[in-house]
């Protein structure tokens, strides 16, 4: 089976005491696609993240991940196709050292540590930043801290990457690495973000999002050059 | 952090100090918990007027500074940033307890005095022992120790994050503050009142924080148990270390040893 697809049906939701934030989301994201998800402040975009990951269920209609649709039963296979950066790092590093979080998921799937450690090495010097890992992940800057973050998730190994604003805070430099490293990558890529700059020079595709559904779903240079729907969904 | 880290607040100085390459530091954390505790266990135990025969037992402090090269002066600040709790808890004790004890060169000292500096001398030794631990372990090799002696994980997960966090709280914190003060003026605008919205407030940041460092977790295969650590394992060196401080502290607990020398020294057997 291939994990590689993520698929919403008709998906919506809303918290207990809120109203609707998503309401009838339906895509299909194939296999090395990179997707941009755009929208205003409020829009939902953060919220359709954390549905990819089981982190909030649907309330009605279904999100797939490769063939399973995600519930509470799929939750682990689903998180271990599905690799997740959050927005803020400080959420996302909190073991000791950089070394044991970036272990943290891999010795989670039960790894030995003799793979653990090469696949902390690996990841590191993916993202740059090999030579970090006995600092405590506090002392670090905002840029180290961001390609640690992604270093935590592609030691798992995922099929799916998912970011969330991954280039907010960075500098012009840690920007431009990590839209390289974004390039690089061969993995399915869904990136929420404001960055447009970052859309263009990563996703092929472009979801945007305005009042909790899609206003438009389309190749990324259609959208971005429409100043119309950027317009009227917040974007300009 | 600047300004709280210019309070004494640096944890950052305590893990540079647990990262040093000593014999010390490379001792397995379980040997040093637990003569730790046993060194803690024995002040305590002794009378509430004792004074000098707990003066030997500085010798455990002073030999792990001395061997775990740690700066006196980083120790000292810390152990006056709590000393408040220790001089509030005994400074009642020479108004109530007025007896006179002993006279020392025709001055004569009540018995309240002695107790007080007995609760100070005990605070010393056992906050700059517990300070001395973390400073020669690391929290996270600590912590890794008291899961191996069997204290429960959830206890020891907490402790992990209780001490991540801190640092993230600690600025946060700080930029609240700094926030709230640079928009307070007037001689008026620095009131108590304030005060409350704003711990509330980090409060909701908290807990807000900790629902998504949860979610972080729970993505990348979080159980309820923390892997990892390797800690050294227990050798011939942890054994003598646990027994001959053990040994030391019995040694301190069971003879008046000022009082013995002093004995010795005038000849008075």
């Amino acid at each position: 089976m291939s994990h590689h697809l993520v698929e919403a049906r008709s998906l919506c939701f809303s918290f207990p005491d809120q109203a609707e934030v998503l309401k009838e989301l339906s895509f299909r994201i194939t296999h090395g696609e990179a997707v941009a998800v755009v929208g205003a402040n409020g829009a939902g975009k953060s919220t359709l993240l954390l549905q990819l990951t089981g982190c909030l269920l649907p309330t009605s209609g279904e999100i797939r991940v490769g063939d399973l649709p995600v519930t509470r039963k799929t939750l682990e296979v689903v998180r271990r196709a599905v690799g997740m950066v959050f927005q803020e790092a400080d959420d996302q590093l909190f073991m000791p050292t950089v070394f044991d979080d970036v272990a943290f998921g891999p010795r989670n799937l039960g790894l030995a540590e003799g793979e653990v450690a090469a696949r902390v090495t690996d990841a590191l010097a993916t993202v740059g930043a090999a030579h970090l890992p006995q600092r405590p992940p506090y002392r670090l800057s905002g840029g180290e801290k961001r390609a640690v973050s992604i270093a935590t998730v592609l030691a798992m190994h995922p099929d799916i990457l998912v970011l969330d604003e991954p280039s907010a805070n960075l500098d012009p430099r840690s920007r431009r690495q990590l839209i390289e490293l974004l390039q690089a990558f061969e993995h399915t890529r869904i990136i929420a973000t404001h960055d447009l700059d970052l859309v263009r020079q990563v996703c092929t595709r472009t979801l945007v999002l305005y009042q909790g559904r899609i206003v438009a779903d389309g190749e990324t240079d259609g959208i971005l050059s429409n100043e119309e729907l950027l317009l009227s969904a917040g974007l300009l | 952090m600047g300004a709280l880290n210019q309070r004494g607040i640096d944890l950052g100085r305590t893990d540079r100090l647990a990262g040093q390459e000593t014999p010390l530091h490379h001792l397995d954390p379980r040997a040093k918990l637990l003569v730790t505790v046993l060194f803690a266990a024995t002040v305590v135990s002794f009378d509430k007027y004792a004074l000098t025969a707990m003066v030997p037992l500085a010798l455990f402090p002073m030999v792990v500074i001395a061997t775990g090269r740690v700066p006196v002066g980083y120790l000292l600040r810390k152990v006056l940033l709590v000393s408040p709790f220790a001089v509030l808890l005994g400074l009642a004790n020479p108004f109530l307890d007025r007896g006179v004890a002993v006279t020392f060169l025709d001055v004569p000292i009540s018995g309240g005095w002695i107790s007080f500096g007995s609760i100070l001398l005990r605070f010393v030794l056992t906050v700059s022992a517990a300070l001395l631990l973390v400073a020669v372990t690391g929290f996270q090799r600590l912590c890794a120790g008291m899961a191996r002696l069997g204290v429960p994980e959830a206890v020891v997960v907490q402790l992990l994050f209780l001490y991540r966090y801190l640092f993230v709280l600690l600025a946060e914190t700080q930029r609240l503050v700094r926030a709230r003060s640079l928009r307070s003026a007037g001689p008026a605008a620095q009131s108590l009142a304030s005060y409350g919205p704003m711990v509330g407030h980090l409060l909701l940041r908290t807990l807000a924080r900790a629902q998504r460092i949860y979610q972080a977790m729970s993505c990348r295969g979080f159980d309820g148990h923390l892997r990892g650590e390797i800690l050294p394992a227990w050798s011939g060196k942890e054994t003598f270390f646990l027994l001959g401080w053990a040994a030391y502290f019995g040694l301190v607990r069971g003879y008046n040893l000022p009082y013995l020398l002093g004995q010795l020294l005038i000849g008075g057997w």
